[in-house]
């Protein structure tokens, strides 16, 4: 069974996001996401500076089951992207919550509050 | 069995030369010492029977069409007539060179004349360009078509491209190549388009919509008529992936359905082996109103029956060339084979025991006990299973399965694909499998299904019997090497 943490909010398309303050979000995929997308071998990562907009694809994630589009969860600026990623697309599947992190987006405070809480995802996602 | 050794293990007459000295013996003085080679090459050296045995072995462990059962779904693994391949080889077509003035080539070109007319008739369509070198390259041919109708009435806000959850990965990839913006449109439980997501997607800057019928969840899209007229209705256009052709061929033509353009997959639907790469034929096949801008070349007949290509000059509207000549002639000239073999009943019949084929799989593997994907649904050529219950029961994964079939000398079905559906097998018989052998299939997978549920490690650990096992396929793509460095 997959791991839901209460403090993050969720996307009916598998990305958390972490209001880390100062209308500063850090974003990545669920546990049930890489679950599901299986080893993770690429990883393209939104350029840092970057306006993205929510709903929209702003990175590519490769498995070796398949190609999947990250989306925006919210509006914004991309502030920190995790370099790392690109050598290291294995901690997405083993630290999805913590190394695994993908970005970091600037946006507006509440930006979060159309987001599913930890109860209506794991509904959704049927974990 | 061993693993085959590499071609450098036979370097026993090894004569290592010396890249300086060879360079001195060539009068190759004048380039630089410090880019010459300092070592030996290390190149194999076998004799000629050793590189005729080496090979030989290694195309005995080929997995294919002409040595086993291949249901690999999307992908239409047919048989392939090898009368189709005689007609190709003939030497009139095999040495003539692509430059050769139009009257000493008037075979050539009566036969792709001809085959225009066939697939037009075939598509309900008004006209074919055939040079496209791939489906890939037939699909960018499309939209850049659709793009090139909009700017020629100067629409130019449709920037967006409509397509399916359920799309080919190709279809957002030639949208976006042509400079489309994509929109995804969900598909409903039942497998059709949601008409309602489509509804709110479409406006004044929709170009057009990509669909595969009968779409790769292996169902016929029953709206598509409402579809046609709702995305006419908002100015955009609609564009027939022909990847499943296979399925409605002869019976129901793409021009009828409302589509405006679409590209044919000439090497699978028609005659010519694939996979592993090409070669490849993408023909693309227009209605009326996007006819001048076709790629070109392509072939008339003039009122005296005399045929000529006709190119940029009469064609100023063309999106252009695509290939240096008019494409794969090879594959072209067995498609026309194929389906001169065929005749218009006969390309009937492909689609009928296609769909006949994967019907009577689908009822059987449901009846010993695999789930179907879409059990409410008929099945078109090809069908998805969901072992989401052996997971349940036992971890074992659609990969373990598929592992497992080629234990018993099957080739796997497309697994994960399409991504809607979890833990998925997508299988094609297509329609050249005799009865025994989909029999066989079902006989084997119901083996699976009880090891699956009482010996699970025998298929986690599958293959068994061939010559390499259960290789690290995320190491692979992680550290991608493909050098010798023996």
């Amino acid at each position: 069974m997959s791991t839901v943490p209460e403090n993050l909010r969720y996307t009916e398309t598998h990305e958390w996001v972490e209001n880390i303050g100062g209308g500063r979000y850090r974003v990545g995929i669920t546990e049930h996401a890489q679950e599901l997308l299986g080893d993770l071998v690429f990883v393209e990562l939104p350029a840092v500076g970057g306006q993205i907009r929510v709903g929209n694809p702003c990175g590519v994630l490769e498995s070796v089951k398949a190609a999947a589009d990250l989306y925006a969860p919210i509006s914004g600026t991309v502030e920190e992207v995790n370099e790392a990623l690109g050598e290291n697309p294995q901690w997405l599947n083993e630290d999805p919550h913590g190394r695994g992190w993908i970005m970091v987006i600037n946006a507006d405070a509440g930006a979060w509050d159309g987001l599913l809480d930890a109860a209506a995802y794991a509904r959704i996602a049927g974990v | 069995m061993n693993p085959t050794p590499l071609i450098f293990a036979y370097d026993h007459h090894r004569d290592p030369v010396q890249a300086s000295a060879r360079a001195a013996e060539e009068g190759l003085e004048d380039i630089p010492q410090t880019l010459l080679r300092g070592d030996a090459l290390h190149w194999p050296n076998p004799s000629e029977l050793e590189v005729l045995r080496h090979y030989t072995r290694l195309s005995q462990r080929n997995f294919s069409i002409d040595t086993h059962f291949y249901p690999l779904g999307s992908c239409t693994m047919k048989y392939n007539p090898r009368i189709a391949h005689e007609g190709a080889m003939l030497a009139g077509f095999a040495r003539l060179h692509p430059q050769t003035p139009a009257p000493a080539m008037q075979g050539l070109l009566r036969v792709l004349w001809e085959l225009q007319e066939w697939l037009a008739a075939i598509t309900g369509m008004a006209a074919v360009s055939l040079t496209p070198a791939a489906g890939a390259q037939g699909e960018l041919a499309g939209v850049a078509m659709i793009r090139a109708y909009h700017q020629a009435r100067g629409d130019h806000q449709r920037k967006r491209m409509l397509i399916p959850t359920a799309a080919h990965g190709t279809n957002p990839a030639s949208a976006r190549m042509a400079g489309f913006a994509v929109v995804e449109i969900p598909n409903g439980p039942d497998g059709d388009l949601d008409l309602a997501a489509l509804d709110a997607a479409l406006g004044p800057d929709t170009a057009g919509i990509m669909l595969t019928n009968p779409s790769t969840l292996g169902v016929f899209e029953r709206q598509i008529v409402q579809i046609a007229e709702r995305v006419h209705g908002a100015g955009g256009l609609l564009y027939y992936d022909g990847a499943n052709l296979n399925a409605i061929l002869g019976r129901v033509r793409p021009g009828d359905m409302g589509f405006d353009v679409m590209h044919l997959n000439l090497h699978k639907t028609l005659a010519t082996p694939h996979g592993g790469g090409g070669p490849g034929a993408g023909a693309v096949a227009v209605r009326e109103r996007l006819l001048p801008f076709l790629p070109q070349p392509r072939v008339a007949r003039d009122e005296h029956g005399r045929y000529h290509w006709l190119d940029a000059g009469d064609l100023p509207a063309s999106i252009g060339r695509l290939s240096a000549h008019a494409g794969n002639i090879g594959v072209l000239l067995r498609a026309h084979a194929y389906l001169r073999r065929l005749g218009r009943e006969g390309v009937e019949r492909v689609s009928r025991y296609a769909a006949l084929n994967a019907n009577y799989l689908l009822k059987r593997l449901q009846a010993v006990g695999f789930q179907a994907a879409f059990p409410e649904r008929r099945a078109s050529h090809e069908f998805i299973l969901s072992v989401t219950d052996l997971q349940r029961e036992n971890g074992i994964r659609a990969l373990d399965v598929a592992k497992r079939l080629l234990d018993y000398g099957i080739h796997a079905p497309t697994v994960y694909f399409p991504q809607l559906v979890p833990e998925c097998l997508l299988i094609e018989p297509t329609e050249t499998e005799s009865k025994a052998t989909l029999d066989r299939f079902v006989e084997v997978m119901q083996k699976i299904r009880q090891e699956a549920l009482e010996t699970p490690q025998l298929l986690r650990e599958a293959p068994h019997h061939l010559p390499v096992g259960r290789l690290d396929e995320a190491l692979a793509a992680r550290r991608l090497d493909v050098a010798d460095r023996a």
